[in-house]
């Protein structure tokens, strides 16, 4: 900072101390990166470098088909073998970034005679992405606050645990890429608005064309960075530097938008894009404002504005009005279902049950953020004060962009990971002035130590006058961040805490007594960077530990410790490939939607869900066969032409997340569509239970039959260890379905649909008889199948 | 009402007469942007009496000539010699970053158009 302050003499050192730290910073950096990438190897150390999870795979087939095939065939690909037998054009629903990254990785490394696997390339890409999100970190911090709290916030992100959860190696999903791209843009973005390039904006538009090819989060960029341009117009930091890093954004970033097939004219027509031309308006209007308000005079300029606000009032009315009526006359009001479970809470477990379903979309709990922010949850707060005391533009975007992040991850526990990068931002800064005040308040007790007297009178004599304004300033601003810095150190720290807040407030009470004011006593400043450190060395432990036991299950292979040992539970894979080995390639398999991906995947079949749950009725069929009686679960299944029916089966070894505790959903999603299934008819007084207790058409669906068949063969008493109880019907046979294949932990089991009986001529009457009969007592809607 | 009128009328003479001052290049750079902004409503037009039927076409259009004025406008701000936030930006340098911009806004909306 005191760099321009330097003598020609002192120049050629300065110089040399600049490179030094240029150097140690690039050193530190890379560092981080190498950090940042390796923490997150844990997944494939402790498991194998497999893809996790569920939509991973479902991302992996789709950069195994584009590394086969080519862009072009990527773009105009028609998918039969998901959602049979509709179909699914892949090419014009996947936000393609992360696969044409990994695939640009792929085919540059192999064009470098690096042979790497497709599934190698596509595991290790997260990693890599959290390295360069790290980076962009610092840019991003840089540019608000300086060096040093780029370096912190660039190695707090490193290693955050809400990040680390999303992009261990083998979580190909977009949130991967899209963190990156999310913190570049903002970086860019504030990059323009301190240097007013054109340049920058061009970059900036470019990297958000990066970001709404990655993640559909693409929109909380699109509503915050005008929601900045607004408050800075209001609270009168209009600049002509604004102008440029804005308007040619939303022009830009429109078209390029909209080049992106899957957003295409969204990117104009629904209400997640209009805040940002109503403030391209604005923005335009106060522009004009400014540059008239140059050229006249006060006094003209008032005749101006009462002329222009009795005529811009009219028009801004008659706009609205026609904007108003227009979004009103849709639907939705023009927003998408997502868009608006996030305005509105409540809105999605009200009318969606499928957003409702998935348990990230869930509102998160206290101890989840604790989980995953750890100690920047309490250094937040001292970050948005330092941002406060010079407020620039840059430190007020990184404020509001925290402010809005904290609500969203209220919403939505997924959302979370917007909000990690914003913490760490400012816990940085937090962290890097406390240091910056603890350190020079030692740098000066020492230098008071040694060369006591002659050296700081002369020195404060010559000071002290232009010193004594800026001291009391800064005395009082590190005062107040010194006070509530040490309040989130440990209990500890009690004591000393105490000790400072009265040095504190001692200060303020004689304000002009030379430069003494600048420091702490030199006690306190020693304990502070010790405690801060300890602080660090607890959060880095926590993020080790979350990385390496709580985030790294790849959740197709489950591990479990007991006192024989560790248990490896590779059942997933082991279905999957017994499908792939002993299945015809054309026969449809059915499952409720998450394993959708997995089985095209894996086992290369035909499902008739997914996890891209696009067409709600689909997916309520699925549904309604997997909660309907045997039989007319079997008319659903054979309409769809499904061979192979896959059940998910907890009960044997207490895997909690499977279809049985998923199964109330799929009764909501099909009651939803199909009004003859009821949920109360599965619940007995409003518990879902599956022991004596349970309702018969419970005890008597296919769900049910499907998990407990054959189950009471275990122990003998069909004991479920995941619900904890005996189940309610133990022995029956199964008159439809015909069990092929159960694991070897029981977790997964296949049924294959039975052929259809020989019609015997007298049957054949009855049963088509029976058949109406029941489709007129199910009371509206019918299988659209059939 | 009277004085309202010559209140207006004193309003456009003195700003007629500020802008009379302005720079000739400076001057250039504002009919460039009004023609764009004159085409963009021509196009507007058009489209409320033909219909917006290729709408990317329509889109692309209007945006070209939208983006076109306010890369002008931006240029306008960084060669303007009053302004004083952009004292130590060459006009050079300003001049290649808006043809840069512009390349960039135009190679989209070619590949926009369909």
């Amino acid at each position: 900072m005191a760099e321009p302050e330097s003598s020609t003499a002192a120049a050629g050192g300065s110089r040399l101390r600049n490179a030094f730290g240029g150097v140690l910073c690039a050193f530190t950096l890379l560092l981080i990166g190498v950090l940042a990438f390796s923490i997150r190897l844990f997944s494939v150390i402790k498991y194998e470098s497999v893809i996790h999870e569920f939509d991973p795979y479902f991302n992996f087939r789709v950069t195994q088909f584009l590394s086969k095939n080519g862009i072009y065939e990527f773009w105009n690909w028609f998918d039969d073998r998901t959602w049979y037998p509709l179909g699914r054009v892949i090419g014009g629903t996947v936000y393609p970034g992360l696969t044409l990254t990994a695939g640009t990785i792929w085919w540059l490394l192999n064009s470098l005679n690096i042979p790497l696997s497709v599934e190698t390339v596509c595991v290790f890409t997260a990693p890599i992405f959290s390295a360069n999100a790290s980076w962009a970190t610092y840019l991003l911090t840089k540019e608000a606050k300086g060096t040093g709290a780029g370096l912190m916030a660039a190695a707090i992100l490193a290693m955050v645990p809400s990040y680390i959860s999303r992009s261990v190696a083998g979580s190909y999903d977009n949130e991967a890429v899209a963190i990156f791209a999310l913190i570049f843009t903002f970086y860019l973005y504030v990059k323009t608005l301190n240097t007013g390039s054109l340049f920058y904006a061009t970059l900036n538009a470019l990297s958000y064309f990066y970001m709404v090819c990655s993640w559909g989060g693409y929109t909380f960029i699109i509503n915050l960075i005008p929601m900045h341009v607004l408050l800075c117009i209001v609270t009168g930091r209009y600049s002509s530097r604004l102008y440029i890093a804005y308007a040619p954004l939303v022009i830009l970033g429109t078209l390029l938008a909209a080049l992106v097939p899957v957003v295409g004219f969204n990117a104009v027509m629904t209400s997640e894009h209009f805040a940002s031309f109503l403030v391209f308006i604005i923005l335009h209007v106060v522009a004009l404002v400014y540059y008239v308000k140059g050229l006249l005079t006060p006094r003209l300029f008032k005749v101006a504005m009462t002329l222009v606000i009795t005529v811009g009032l009219a028009v801004c009315f008659a706009v609205v009005a026609i904007l108003i009526a227009l979004v009103a006359s849709s639907p939705t009001k023009g927003w998408s279902g997502r868009s608006l479970s996030l305005l509105d809470p409540t809105y999605a477990s009200k009318y969606i049950p499928i957003i409702a379903s998935v348990s990230e979309h869930q509102p998160p709990t206290w101890p989840s953020y604790f989980m995953d922010i750890n100690m920047l949850a309490f250094l937040i707060p001292a970050g948005i004060i330092s941002c406060f005391l010079p407020l620039s533009d840059a430190s007020s975007f990184v404020v509001l962009y925290l402010v809005t992040a904290v609500y969203f991850s209220g919403v939505m526990v997924r959302l979370m990971l917007v909000l990690a990068p914003a913490a760490c931002i400012l816990s940085g800064i937090a962290l890097s002035e406390a240091f910056d005040v603890l350190t020079r308040s030692v740098k000066y007790q020492l230098s008071k130590l040694f060369d006591d007297s002659p050296a700081a009178s002369g020195n404060s004599s010559a000071e002290s006058s232009s010193a004594s304004t800026t001291s009391t300033n800064s005395a009082k601003y590190e005062t107040r961040s010194e006070k509530t810095k040490t309040a989130p150190k440990e209990k500890p720290s009690k004591k000393n805490w105490k000790k400072e807040k009265e040095v504190a407030e001692s200060i303020p009470v004689k304000p002009k007594k030379e430069k003494k004011l600048l420091v702490l006593p030199m006690e306190a400043s020693v304990l502070g960077i010790l405690l801060l450190i300890v602080l660090g060395g607890f959060y880095v432990v926590h993020c080790v530990w979350a990385a390496a036991e709580a985030y790294s299950a790849p959740s197709i292979v489950l591990t479990s410790r007991s006192r024989d040992g560790l248990h490896v539970f590779d059942d997933f894979r082991e279905a999957y490939a017994w499908l792939s080995h002993n299945t015809d390639v054309d026969d449809k398999v059915a499952s409720w939607w998450d394993y959708g991906y997995q089985t095209t995947a894996m086992a290369n079949r035909t499902v008739i869900v997914d996890n891209n749950t696009w067409n709600n009725t689909h997916i309520a069929t699925v549904g309604t066969a997997m909660s309907s009686p045997e039989k007319a679960a079997w008319e659903i299944f054979n309409s769809l032409d499904v061979k192979y029916v896959l059940v998910v089966f907890g009960g044997l070894v207490g895997y909690p997340s499977d279809d049985i505790n998923k199964f109330l959903w799929m009764v909501r999603i099909g009651g939803g569509v199909f009004p003859h299934i009821k949920e109360p008819d599965y619940l007995r007084d409003g518990n879902y239970r599956v022991d004596a207790q349970g309702t018969p058409t419970m005890l008597n669906c296919l769900m049910y039959k499907l998990c407990y068949y054959r189950f009471v063969e275990t122990d003998g008493k069909g004991f479920d260890r995941v619900r904890g109880y005996e189940i309610g019907k133990k022995h029956f046979k199964l008159t439809h379905f015909e069990e092929v294949f159960t694991t070897h932990h029981w977790m997964v089991r296949i049924y294959k649909l039975k052929p259809q009986k020989n019609r015997v001529r007298g049957k054949l009457k009855k049963l088509k008889s029976g058949s109406k009969a029941r489709s007129t007592n199910a009371a509206g809607r019918k299988n659209p199948w059939q | 009402m009277p004085r309202a009128t010559s209140d207006a009328k004193l309003l456009i003479q003195s700003l007629g007469k500020a802008y009379a001052a302005t720079p000739t290049n400076l001057k250039i750079i504002d009919l460039y942007a009004v023609f764009a902004v004159a085409t963009a409503l021509i196009q507007v037009v058009y489209m409320g009496i033909v219909g917006s039927f290729p709408f990317n076409s329509f889109l692309s259009g209007v945006l070209s000539c939208i983006g076109t004025a306010v890369l002008a406008v931006c240029l306008r701000i960084q060669v303007n010699k009053d302004n004083k936030e952009f004292k130590d930006l060459p006009p050079e340098r300003a001049f290649a970053d808006f043809v840069l911009c512009n390349l960039v806004l135009h190679l989209v909306i070619m590949n926009f158009l369909g």
